[in-house]
C-alpha cells in the first residue's frame, strides 16, 4: 500500500531525513516512534506529499508522491491524516468540517455528505455535538471529529501524526479506543506516537527512527521483546519507566 | 468670543444630508472594492511566482509611501488622459478611493492570511483539497474573521480621509458645509457642525468595533 | 489626449515672473519640513505624557487621556486643520482673537504644526500606552518596592522600555507626520501640495510637477525612516530584543 524508497530530505543544508525505506501493507499496523527531532513526522507528512523531498521515492497504493505529473489533490482524498493539533477549521461547525472536503473534493451532494457525516460522528460518539464549533469541544473530542473528517473521504489508508500529544492525559484514552477500533476493523494505518501501549496493542511492526534514520524496523513483539540498537534501548527505556 | 448663529444648521440640512450620502457612497464602495482588490493583491504578493509578488509588493509600498491628497491629484489628472474624456470629481474620486484602499486592504489582508496556522493549510490539502479550494474555503473565511476589526477601523479611517476630496471639489459632507458656510456667510457655524457629524458617526463606530473585538476573539 | 512633456519647465520663469518653479518646489519642501519637524516634536512630547497617563492607575486621569485620543482620532484631519484655523480663534478673548486673526505672524505654519501635532499626539499616546502596556506588571512594583514614586517609577523604569519598543510603530508614524503635513496646504500653508496644485495650474505640466513632488515626498519619508532606525539601532539595549518581537 505505502511503499518508501530511500527517502532524502533536507531543510537547507540540514537533513532531516537521510535514505529511509520501509512499506506498509494492505491491512497494516505500523507505529513510528522515535525521540524529538528525529523526522518522524516528517516522513508522515512526506507520505501524502504535504512535504516535499529531494531524494528517492514514496507510492502509495501503486501512484508516486513525487512524481510531477501526479495529481496530488486526487491522491490525498484517498488518504486520509490526523494532525498533532487536530486542525479542525475553526470558523466551520463540526457538520461542515466533515462535508467540505465530501463536497468539494468527491463531488458528493449535500444529502450524501450529511449522511456520511452523521453515520460517523456516531462512531466516534459525537453525533450529540454535531452543530457546535470546535473551539466549544474538549481536545479529545476535537481529535475524534477530526478523525472522523478524514474517514468521510472513505480513505484507502490513515496517517496518524502524534494524534495524542497534544491532548490532556485524560483525554488520550477516549481518542485511542476510536483507533484501536478503527485498527481492528482492518484499517491500513501508519501512526506516530509515543503511545506504547497502543503499539503493544495493535502494531504489527514498529519503525524507530533517530536522527532521521530509520534505526530499526521489526514485528511490534519483537521491537519490545528485543530491541535490537542501543538507541532503541535507552529511548524505551526512557519512555517507559518515567 | 466671537458671535456665532447656529440657527444657519436649520436650513443646511438637506445640503449637508446630500454631501453625507456621497461621502457614504464613496466609503461603501471604496470599501468593498478595496477589500477585494486589496486580498487579490495580498494573494499575488504571498504567490511563489516573483515577479507578480513584486509587481503587488511595488504598488502598495508606492500608494502606502505618498500623501493622499498627492494621489487624489495624480488620479484626478492622469484619469483624462487614459479615458480620452473628463471624468467628473466624483467619479475620480470613486476610482482614486478604490485604488488607494486596496493597498492598505492588502497589508491587512496579509497578516490575516500569515496569521492562519500552517497546519489548516495541510489539513485542508491531507482532505484532497487544492491550493485554490484551501485558499477560498479554509484561510480566507479565517483571515477575515481574524481581520475583521482592523478592517473596519481602516474603514473608519477611509471615512474620515473621503473628506480629502475637498483638493477636487467633489461634493462631499465637509463641502457641502462649507459651500452653506459661503451663502449663509456663517462658515464658522458649518465647520463646527461637520466636525460633530463626523465625530458622532466615527466615534459611535469605533466603539461598535471594540464591542466586536471582544465578540469575534476567536475560538480556538 | 496628447501631453507636451516639458522637463525643462523647472527652470522656467512662473507667469508672476521673479523666481522659476523650482524655487517654488524649494519653497514648499522647506515649509513641509518646517511643519512636519515641529509638529512632530509636539506630537512626541504631549503623546508620550498622555500615553503615559492612559496607563495611571487613577481612573479619572487615564478617562483624560482616553477622552483625548478619541477626540483627535475621530474627526477628519482637514476637518480639525478648518477647526484650529476658523473656529479655535472665535472662542479666545476678544483682544487676543483680533491678534490671531490680524497680526500674529505665519498663522497659516503655527496653526497647521499645531494641528498636525495635537493629531499626532493622540496616535503616539495610543503607541506609548500599548508599550507601556505590554512591560511585565512585575516592572511597576520592583520600582515601587525600591521606594520611587510613581512618576519616578514612568521616568526611570517604564517609559525608557517602553518606548524602545514602540519606536517601529513610531517610525511608521513620523512618516505619516510627512504625509498628512500636506493637508496644510488647505490653509494656505505653502508647502509641497500646495506648491505642487499652483505649479500644475501655472505651468500646465502636471505630470512633471506631480513627478517631482511626489520624489520629494519620497525622499521625506525615506530619511525620516532611516533616522529613525539609527535612533533605534543607539538606544538598543543588548538582550532585550526578544521581548519586543
Amino acid at each position: 500500500m505505502i511503499e518508501i524508497r530511500n527517502l532524502a530530505k533536507a531543510y537547507g543544508a540540514t537533513p532531516v531525513l537521510k535514505g529511509c525505506s520501509t512499506s506498509v501493507a494492505k491491512g497494516e499496523v505500523v507505529v513510528v516512534c522515535g525521540p524529538s527531532g528525529s523526522g518522524k513526522s516528517t516522513l508522515i507528512k512526506c507520505v501524502n506529499g504535504l512535504e516535499a523531498f529531494q531524494g528517492g521515492s514514496v507510492s502509495v497504493d501503486g501512484i508516486s508522491v513525487g512524481d510531477p505529473k501526479t495529481d496530488l489533490p486526487r491522491l490525498r482524498a484517498r488518504v486520509g491524516m490526523v494532525f498533532q493539533h487536530f486542525e479542525l477549521f475553526p470558523h466551520m461547525s463540526v457538520r461542515q468540517n466533515l462535508a467540505l472536503a465530501q463536497l468539494k473534493v468527491l463531488g458528493r451532494d449535500a444529502a450524501e455528505a450529511d449522511a456520511r457525516a452523521t453515520k460517523l460522528l456516531e462512531r466516534v460518539g459525537l453525533a450529540a455535538h454535531a452543530d457546535k464549533f470546535p473551539g466549544q469541544l474538549s481536545g479529545g473530542q476535537q481529535q475524534r471529529v477530526a478523525i472522523a473528517r478524514a474517514l468521510a473521504m472513505d480513505p484507502i489508508c490513515m496517517l496518524f501524526d502524534e494524534p495524542t500529544s497534544a491532548l490532556d492525559p485524560e483525554m488520550i484514552g477516549e481518542v485511542l479506543d476510536v483507533m484501536v477500533e478503527l485498527a481492528h476493523e482492518g484499517m491500513t494505518m501508519m501512526v506516530v506516537t509515543h503511545e506504547m501501549g497502543f503499539a503493544r496493542k495493535v502494531a504489527h511492526r514498529v519503525i524507530f527512527m533517530d536522527q532521521g534514520e530509520i534505526v530499526e524496523d521489526a514485528p511490534a513483539a519483537q521491537f519490545f521483546e528485543a530491541p535490537a540498537s542501543e538507541r532503541a534501548k535507552t529511548f524505551l527505556a526512557r519512555i517507559l519507566h518515567h | 468670543m466671537g458671535e456665532f448663529d447656529f440657527t444657519v444648521w436649520g436650513p443646511s440640512l438637506p445640503f449637508i444630508r446630500d454631501g453625507l450620502l456621497f461621502t457614504l457612497r464613496l466609503t461603501l464602495i471604496a470599501m468593498t472594492g478595496g477589500i477585494v482588490l486589496g486580498t487579490l493583491l495580498a494573494l499575488a504578493r504571498l504567490s511563489p511566482i516573483a515577479p507578480l509578488s513584486w509587481l503587488a509588493g511595488a504598488y502598495v509600498d508606492t500608494m502606502r509611501s505618498i500623501p493622499l491628497v498627492m494621489v487624489i491629484l495624480w488620479f484626478f489628472l492622469v484619469i483624462p488622459f487614459l479615458t480620452g474624456t473628463p471624468v467628473g470629481a466624483e467619479t475620480s474620486a470613486i476610482i482614486t478611493f478604490t485604488a488607494f484602499e486596496a493597498a492598505y486592504f492588502c497589508e491587512i489582508m496579509r497578516s490575516g492570511i500569515q496569521s492562519v496556522p500552517r497546519g489548516q493549510v495541510w489539513a485542508a490539502q491531507a482532505l484532497g483539497l487544492t491550493q485554490a479550494q484551501a485558499m477560498i474555503h479554509v484561510v480566507l473565511p479565517q483571515a477575515l474573521r481574524n481581520m475583521l476589526p482592523v478592517l473596519l477601523t481602516q474603514t473608519i479611517v477611509l471615512f474620515q480621509d473621503t473628506s480629502l476630496v475637498y483638493a477636487i471639489g467633489a461634493k462631499d459632507l465637509l463641502k457641502a458645509a462649507d459651500v452653506v458656510g459661503k451663502n449663509y456667510n456663517r462658515p464658522v457655524e458649518m465647520i463646527v457642525l461637520s466636525a460633530l457629524i463626523y465625530f458622532a458617526i466615527c466615534f459611535s463606530l469605533s466603539l461598535a468595533v471594540r464591542q466586536l473585538q471582544k465578540r469575534v476573539a476567536i475560538v480556538r | 489626449m496628447n501631453y507636451h512633456w516639458n522637463w525643462g519647465i523647472f527652470g522656467e520663469q512662473v507667469k508672476g515672473g521673479g523666481e522659476t518653479y523650482l524655487d517654488w518646489l524649494i519653497t514648499g519642501l522647506g515649509w513641509t519640513l518646517a511643519v512636519s519637524l515641529t509638529a512632530w516634536v509636539l506630537a512626541l512630547v504631549i503623546g508620550i505624557a498622555v500615553g503615559a497617563l492612559r496607563t495611571a492607575p487613577s481612573r479619572p486621569i487615564a478617562l483624560l487621556g482616553t477622552a483625548w485620543v478619541e477626540l483627535f482620532r475621530n474627526v477628519p484631519l482637514l476637518v480639525q486643520m478648518f477647526l484650529w484655523f476658523f473656529v479655535v480663534p472665535e472662542f479666545l478673548p476678544r483682544e487676543w482673537s483680533l491678534w490671531v486673526k490680524q497680526d500674529m505672524p505665519a498663522k497659516e505654519f503655527v496653526t497647521a504644526a499645531l494641528c498636525l501635532g495635537f493629531f499626532t499626539s493622540a496616535r503616539v499616546a495610543e503607541q506609548v500606552r500599548a508599550g507601556v502596556g505590554s512591560l511585565p506588571r512585575g516592572q511597576r512594583d520592583a520600582a515601587l518596592a525600591l521606594g520611587f514614586t510613581l512618576p519616578q517609577a514612568y521616568r526611570h523604569i517604564l517609559l525608557p522600555q517602553a518606548l524602545r519598543i514602540v519606536i517601529p510603530p513610531l517610525t511608521s508614524e513620523f512618516m505619516n507626520v510627512f504625509k498628512n503635513s500636506s493637508i496644510a496646504f488647505a490653509i494656505g500653508v505653502m508647502e509641497l501640495t500646495f506648491q505642487a496644485r499652483q505649479m500644475q495650474e501655472d505651468s500646465e505640466q502636471g505630470i512633471e510637477t506631480y513627478l517631482a513632488v511626489t520624489l520629494l515626498y519620497f525622499i521625506c519619508a525615506f530619511t525620516a525612516n532611516r533616522g529613525m532606525a539609527w535612533i533605534e539601532a543607539r538606544t538598543r539595549v543588548p538582550g532585550l530584543i526578544a521581548r519586543t518581537s
